[in-house]
């Protein structure tokens, strides 16, 4: 059946430790995941790195999906399937194991005290994201219009599907793309 | 306690997460998951914020993580492999779709002004969902310093969201300690 066993094994070797590695985002395995596949292991050339990564920015879900490019080029559907398990399946143990343990003590002080203590920190951590994607996006008159106009949307309509204001900012943007401003 | 009111079935987590995998454009997931699981009454904002700290802290990738952690909150084990799995189908398809169709869409540039828009639009969701998460902070002088000072480390000195985690969250926790026990 499949006869690239040993490409696929070098995919689980490669990508599940950057599973755990990838703390801040996907975007910390990218140097890693270059060095291993293009030079050492050659799966993939320069330029087909280059671009998987552009692939990323326009399909859905985490860039680290990027894997599953390289796995679906040495190692057809099977590869693919292997490396995005190998990427998720480790770090999405860990998290179990901490949402687990969370839940577990619910009621406890301490458990009561980190709740606590945690949301301002999510709260900055949020409001430091909105600005560094804002600045990220270009930061013009546009994004920050459609920015603002979601965020009022949402405030005002509380029964509002976000899917809908998805769309509702593709079509602003290709109206501005369109009318050449 | 253990507050669940009902047992939310596999098959809504499943298609929740579907929906939010597929339309997962720019990475501003945060704010979609939290407002479909507390409009669904499965969460509260205080039950999610914490979770939300924690994908950002654990390895991995902060959007299947507040999946496992949502799908776990629900379900235990299966509910956080149904909510993974549901999260990451779509991606995956298009992934592939696109690994044979890439070199012909990259080139159309009406294509990645659209792309553009669903990334400002999430970036949108994600003013409100900073918006709620500011309301959720406890109205003290400890707690907004914590936050104006986490905000300032990442947004203006740029330090590393894991450094500034580690260093914020045992003070954030000392300081709501004493108040702890009082209520939820």
């Amino acid at each position: 059946m499949m006869r690239d066993d040993s490409n696929l094994l070098g995919l689980i070797v490669v990508l599940a430790p950057l599973s755990l590695a990838s703390v801040g985002g996907a975007t910390a395995i990218y140097a890693p995941l270059q060095h291993e596949a293009v030079e050492l292991r050659q799966w993939v050339t320069p330029q087909e790195f280059l671009d998987y990564f552009a692939i990323m920015r326009f399909t859905p879900g985490p860039s680290s999906l990027l894997g599953a490019l390289i796995g679906w080029k040495i190692a057809g559907f099977w590869g693919a399937l292997v490396a995005t398990l190998s990427l998720y399946i480790p770090s999405s143990l860990l998290c179990y194991a901490a949402a687990r343990t969370w839940h577990k003590f619910r009621g406890r002080p301490w458990h009561t005290a980190t709740e606590r203590g945690l949301l301002p920190v999510a709260a900055g951590l949020v409001c430091a994201g909105v600005l560094a994607l804002f600045q990220l996006s270009g930061g013009d008159l546009k994004v920050g219009g459609v920015i603002v106009g979601v965020a009022i949307a949402l405030t005002l309509f509380r029964k509002l599907n976000p899917m809908f204001l998805l769309i509702a900012g593709a079509i602003v943007f290709e109206l501005v793309f369109l009318a050449g401003i | 306690m253990e507050a669940k009111a009902a047992r939310v079935p596999l098959l809504d987590i499943f298609r929740c997460f579907f929906w939010i995998g597929l339309f997962s454009f720019g990475g501003g997931l945060m704010p979609w998951i939290q407002r479909e699981v507390t409009s669904r009454g499965w969460m509260t904002d205080k039950e999610f914020f914490p979770g939300m700290a924690l994908a950002q802290v654990l390895p991995g990738v902060n959007s299947t993580n507040i999946s496992v952690y949502v799908g776990q909150h629900l379900r235990g084990a299966a509910g956080a492999a149904v909510a993974l799995g549901a999260m990451l189908a779509a991606p995956f398809i298009l992934v592939l779709v696109a690994a044979v169709s890439y070199k012909i869409v990259l080139g159309v540039p009406a294509i990645q002004a659209a792309m553009a828009g669903v990334a400002a639009a999430a970036i949108g969701m994600l003013l409100k969902t900073a918006m709620s998460s500011v309301q959720a902070v406890p109205r003290a002088v400890a707690p907004i310093s914590v936050m104006i000072a986490t905000f300032v480390a990442i947004a203006v000195f740029h330090f590393s969201l894991v450094t500034v985690v580690l260093v914020a969250t045992p003070i954030s926790v000392l300081l709501a300690w004493p108040r702890g026990n009082n209520d939820a």
